[in-house]
Formats: structure tokens, sequence, C-alpha cells
């Protein structure tokens, strides 16, 4: 193995790993199948936006009073009901799971409503084991409730207006669709696929093989080998980067109020240490089968649940909160979240495009080292 | 038979558990993830940091900051002196919201006019935004009544309100949905990875032939590459089914009969999707990559993402084809919901259909390679 870096050997490597990539059909598959995949399912199956909940009323008064109040529950739009006349039948529908709340409007509903000094209950049981829809469940059927209530209480000359109100004004995501937040991210995700997981199982291939050491064996040198490892699926990630924001503009109807440039320099940036880490794993595991575990729960599990891609980073406990700091797709959701629905905001994307290119040289250095252990 | 039998479910073993580094990585990781996810993946919305640009000075403003201050879910107020600031601390994600408060603010309160808060969100963050909103209604719900019941004595209270109550989970607590969740999801994603690489890697590795020329029988080369993937998902499986009560105190309330029972089926359905793959594959990078096409969906579709009831129709029939779906109304049910044995069959059914789908299209495609 030669020290000096000359071009030609490197164009040279280069076609050959280029047609390598292009012979192999599964390449195609991770790099433009998958994200379609992805991105389809972000799109359409995965929402955090509130459901229409399946709920049971159980009307056990007949007077007008809580017939009334059961209607407002029907008309709701968040909520899909079931009507009942025994708590009993529901109760056993919820335990089946096929219904995820109760509302009882109990038998003496109407009287104590009439009475001077009492108060009409009404119980709101929710299906906790889905603790999401259970919180969204409670609050939609307290509204439900006490918007009947204000309407109850609308007599001529007193309007039901309270003293204090809220105007809620949501920036960037008027119509509070989750997907517009989740498409971006999976993008992250995407590439992060790219960049570490085919990359580790691909060099983690040669190493098997033994034809890393041929390689090795040949005048080109460690630089040039690197830069032809690395240089088809940094451009590879950035074609399927270019895909996927394609689709989520035009398919999807993402808005997109940054520049390609600032894309561009986003994608570019994460990309160096998810191929530095996809390096790493190769050198460090030379076996496929564990390389390709490596790197799914070292880069494709952490991008996801600990990147704030789904789940938000302030809610977690301290030492998860840490843990968050060492995951490069930390650096890259906000920024590109912020690049489709806010604009270039180069603030903050020169912060965390300089964190990750401190991460891409320390994951190189880090695999050129094992590297150089292993042919020593 | 069994004499072959033993022997090719020996030497699969060998195969899977000769490699220390893959004996690690089999039954540490679950474990990990266990802890890292269960804690991590919550939807729930806590320390955050809130900003106030109080533009008024009176009593009524600084109460209201005071009750803010006072929410167990706010981390931190954030004090905001001008409109641009609002903008950059909403851009530069260090609030997820502003609450805007006009001059006018304490002396409308005094006088008993109406007084509108403006409150503004990230809506890039538009899940947790729509939580922060609900938090800042109740608080100012709770203030404006304490203001309506000293303005109004006497004249009346609310006539009806609602009680609620959570059954299965009183708290809320969302780790106790995270944790049956992800006995689900990590014990699929261990077993079809597992799987596809199998007949994967004896094609790479040229081994294949002698299979072929072996006088195993087609199921008997099957059963012997599906007892090693069911024995490692059956043991971490039971594993997290001791830790989950003890360590993270979820309580584990149905028949355990019945779940193995499901677990049964759920992975004989997974193996028979990880056999078809790994049939299909030429390499071990295909079939790892084909598994992971897999599993994508399959977590997306589970309904441990997000419900199953808020997908679109179309999908939500598809989901019936998805076996984590059926198995994570089972593992819930199971651990939380006491679930009768009747109703854990009735989801178990579905399960043993696609198992058997799945293993047919398995050891067809087998048959028609081997021969």
């Amino acid at each position: 193995m030669s020290a000096g870096f000359n071009w030609r050997r490197l164009s040279a490597m280069l076609v050959k790993e280029s047609l390598q990539i292009m012979r192999d059909p599964s390449t195609f598959l991770i790099a433009f199948v998958l994200p379609l995949i992805m991105l389809f399912f972000f799109g359409y199956a995965v929402s955090l936006d509130p459901p229409r909940i399946r709920i049971g009323v159980a009307l056990e008064d007949p007077g007008p009073a809580a017939l009334s109040l059961s209607t407002a529950f029907e008309r709701s739009p968040y909520f899909q009901v079931n009507g009942a006349r025994s708590v009993e039948t529901l109760e056993r529908e919820m335990a089946a799971g096929r219904i995820h709340g109760i509302v009882v409007i109990p038998q003496d509903f109407s009287r104590r409503l009439h009475a001077q000094e009492s108060v009409a209950e009404i119980q709101i049981i929710t299906d906790g084991s889905a603790p999401n829809t259970a919180s969204f469940f409670a609050a939609y059927a307290e509204g439900v409730r006490a918007n009947w209530q204000a309407g109850q209480d609308i007599r001529p000359g007193r309007t039901a207006r309270r003293s204090i109100e809220v105007a809620h004004r949501f920036w960037f995501n008027p119509d509070l669709a989750s997907r517009f937040f989740l498409i971006p991210g999976s993008i992250a995700i995407v590439m992060t696929m790219i960049g570490t997981l085919l990359t580790a199982l691909v060099i983690a291939r040669e190493w098997e093989r033994g034809t890393m050491e041929a390689i090795m064996a040949t005048p080109v040198g460690m630089p040039e080998l690197l830069a032809s490892k690395v240089i088809p699926y940094y451009l590879l990630g950035l074609g399927s980067m270019g895909v996927c924001t394609l689709l989520a503009i035009f398919l999807f109807g993402v808005p997109f109020r940054g520049t390609a440039l600032g894309i561009l320099a986003l994608s570019g940036a994460f990309l160096v240490p998810a191929l530095g880490q996809g390096l790493l794993i190769s050198a460090v595991t030379k076996n496929q089968f564990v390389a390709s575990q490596v790197a799914i729960l070292s880069a494709f599990l952490p991008g996801v649940i600990l990147s704030g891609f789904l789940f938000e980073i302030a809610s977690m406990p301290t030492a998860i909160r840490a843990l968050t700091y060492i995951v490069p797709a930390r650096y890259l959701i906000p920024p590109l979240q912020s690049v489709f629905l806010v604009g270039d905001l180069w603030v903050m994307f020169w912060k965390d495009m300089a964190i990750l290119l401190g991460f891409g040289v320390l994951f190189f250095a880090l695999a050129i080292r094992s590297t150089r252990r292993r042919i020593a | 038979m069994w004499g072959r039998l033993r022997a090719v479910v020996v030497k699969e073993l060998w195969a899977i558990l000769r490699d220390p580094r893959a004996r690690i990585i089999l039954f540490i990781p679950p474990f990990v993830q266990l802890f890292v996810f269960g804690f991590a993946g919550t939807l729930e919305v806590k320390n955050f940091d809130i900003g106030v640009y109080n533009r008024d000075a009176g009593v009524g403003s600084r109460e209201l900051v005071q009750r803010l201050s006072g929410s167990p879910n706010v981390r931190r107020i954030v004090p905001i002196g001008s409109a641009d600031e609002v903008r950059a601390a909403i851009d530069g994600r260090s609030v997820i919201a502003v609450v805007m408060l006009d001059q006018q603010f304490s002396a409308k309160l005094a006088t008993h006019r109406p007084a509108v808060i403006q409150a503004v969100y990230d809506g890039r963050r538009s899940n947790s935004a729509q939580i922060v909103a609900a938090y800042l209604d109740r608080i100012v719900a709770d203030m404006g009544a304490s203001i309506e019941s000293t303005a109004a004595v006497g004249l009346r209270a609310a006539r009806s309100r609602s009680m609620v109550t959570h059954w299965f989970n009183p708290n809320l607590d969302y780790l106790w949905f995270t944790m049956p969740g992800l006995v689900v999801i990590i014990s699929m994603v261990s077993g079809l990875a597992v799987t596809a690489q199998t007949v994967a890697r004896e094609r790479e590795l040229g081994t294949f032939d002698q299979l072929m020329v072996s006088p195993l029988r087609v199921y008997e080369t099957l059963i012997g590459k599906m007892v090693p993937p069911l024995l490692v998902g059956t043991l971490n499986v039971t594993l997290y089914l001791v830790l989950i009560p003890t360590v993270f105190g979820v309580p584990l309330t149905g028949s355990l009969f019945v779940f193995y029972v499901a677990l049964t089926c759920y992975m004989c359905a997974l193996l028979g999707v990880g056999m078809l793959v790994s049939a299909l594959s030429q390499t071990q990078q295909q079939a790892f990559l084909g598994a992971f096409l897999i599993i994508v969906p399959v977590i997306l579709l589970s309904g441990f993402a997000s419900p199953v009831d808020n997908m679109p129709g179309w999908l939500q029939v598809l989901a019936q084809a998805n076996p984590a779906k059926h198995f994570l109304i089972v593992s819930e049910g199971v651990f939380l919901q006491a679930m009768p044995a009747a109703e854990v069959l009735a989801n178990t059914w579905p399960l043993a259909v696609i198992a058997l789908v799945t293993l047919t299209g398995a050891s067809l495609l087998f048959r028609s390679r081997l021969e």
C-alpha cells in the first residue's frame, strides 16, 4: 500500500465501487424503494392528530336534559358514539378493546340538574391502556359537557362568555398536520439508513469475504480506499434525499419555505457522521450479521426514538436526555423541520452543522485507526 | 426422523450461537432497548419552557405568571421583552410557546371586561404544541373560574360536572403502555432479523448445496431453521415478563398460558415471513434489507406508533394482515386489562391464520428452491 494520493487510482476505484453498487438490486431497494415506503407510511399511516375516538354513551336517564347532552356527544366530530342502555354492556366492549371510552349519564342526572342544591354529575371512563387516546378523550368529553352547559346557561341578556380566554395561534403549521413534521423527520431516518446501515453492511461484506485485504495488497492507499468507499454512498444518500424532498413537497404537500442550498448543506453535513459511523461499525465488526444489528441499534433506533423525531426530548428522564446528545440525528431533525416549515435559519443551521461535522471527524478518525490496527 | 430433526436443530442452534459477538447481540441489546426506549418513548409533554411577553404591570398578569410557573409541567418561564424576541425564541426553539399579555389585561380583569390572552406556538412540533395549549387553557380556565366566583358571589356555581376515571391505568402512566408494546416490537425485530439471515447465509457461504444433498426432508430443514429463533424469542419475552412487573412496576394481570399460546402463533407468523424473505434473497445483504423493508411497515401499522383507528380505512384493512397489530392487543390486554381468555383467543386466531399462510408460502418456496 502506497502512501501517496493519486487521482487516477481514485477514479478507477470509484468506477469499480459504482459498478458494484449498480449491479446489486438491493442497493436500489434501500436507496429508493425504502424511502418511498417510509414516506408513504409516515404520510398516511402515522398520525399524531387527535383521533376520532370510538366511545360508548350509557344514557340511564330518560329526561330531556340527559337526552340533549347525549346528542351533544353524538354530534361531536371527535367521537363515534355507540349508544347503550347499560354500563355493563359498554364495560365488556371496552375490555375487548372495541371502544376506548365510556360516558355515563346517570339516572338522577336531570333531577340533580334542576334541583337547587345539587350538582349533576356525569362519569367519564377512559381506557388507560392507550394513555394518549385516553387523555384526549377525557379532555374532549369534558369540553363537550362544558359547551353543553354553556348552551344551557344562555338566557336573554346574558352571554356565556368567559372572563378570560386564550387565542391560540400555531405558527408554521396552522392546520396542525402531524405529517408536516413527521415527513421531514423521516427524511433524516432515510439518510441514516443509507449512510450508516447500507455502508456498514456493504463494507462488512468485503471484510467477511477478504476482498478488503485483497484491495489493501494493491497500490491503493488508505485515503483513496476510504474516499472510494465513501463517495458513492455520499452521492446515493444525497440523491435519495432529493427524491424524498420532491415527494414530500409535491405528493404530500408539505410546505417548503427554505432554499435548496439550505437543505443540501444540512444533508451534506449529516451524511459525514452517518457514513463515518457506518465505516466504523464495519471496521470493528467485520461480519455482516453483527454489523447490521449494531447499525440498527446504534443508528436506526436512536434516530427514530432519541432524536426528537417522534418523542419530545425535554419530557425524557435526565439520564436518557443526556444520551440524546450523542445521537447525530438529534442535530439534523430540528433544522430539517425548519427548512421545510420556517425557512433558512442559518443561525441555528451553522451550530448544528458544526456539531455534525465534529461527530464526522471523530467517527472517521476512529474508523481509520481501527482499519490500520487490523492491517498491522 | 426424530434423530435427523434433532441433529438439524442442534446444527442450527450452533450456527447462531457459535459466534460470541452474535450471542451478545441476541441477548444484551433487547434489554438495553427495553430500558432506553421504555423511558424515552413517551408522548407526554413535560419540562417545557414557556415564554411570557408581558406588557402589563398589573396584579392580574402577575397572578397568571405565577399560576403558569406553578404548573408541574412547566420547567422555566422565559421573560420576553419585544415582538422580535418572540419570533427569535420560537424560531430558535428555546421555548415551545409564548404567552402575550397586552397593557389592558389587568385593567380589564379588574373591571370584569373579557380579557383575551394571545398565545403563539411552535407548529413544527404540532402534537406537543396542542398538548401545551390544552394545559394553558386549563390554567386560564381555573383563574377565570376563581375570578367569576368572586365577582358573582352566590349567583350560581356550575350545575353539572364530570368525574374522570381511567381504567386499567389509573394514573395514565405512559410506561404502562410502552412496555407491553415493546415486548411486541423488540421480539419481532430480533425474530425477523435472525430468520431472514439463515438461508441467505447458507447460500452465500455455499453450504446450501450441502443441505440439498443431505437426507433431510424440506420440512425438517424448515423446522430446524425455525426452532432457534423461536427459542431465542420465547426466552427474551419470558425475561421481559419477569422484568416488566418487577423493575418497571407495570401490572401483569392476565393469564400467562393464553399469552404463550398467542406468542407462539405470533412468532410462527413472523418466522414464516422471515423465511419467505430469506428464500427470496441471494445474499445476506439482500435478506437483511428485505427484512428491514418488512419491519418498518409492521411497526408503523401495529398501533404502537399511533392508533390504528386514526388510519384511513384501507390502511386499517391492510393492518388486519399485520401480526404485530393483533399481538399488541393481546399484550396490552394481558398486562393491563386482565383480558379474558376468550378475548385473547379472538385475537389469536388471526395470528394462526397469518402463520399458516406465511409458513405454507415459505415451505412451497423452499421446495422449489431445494429441488
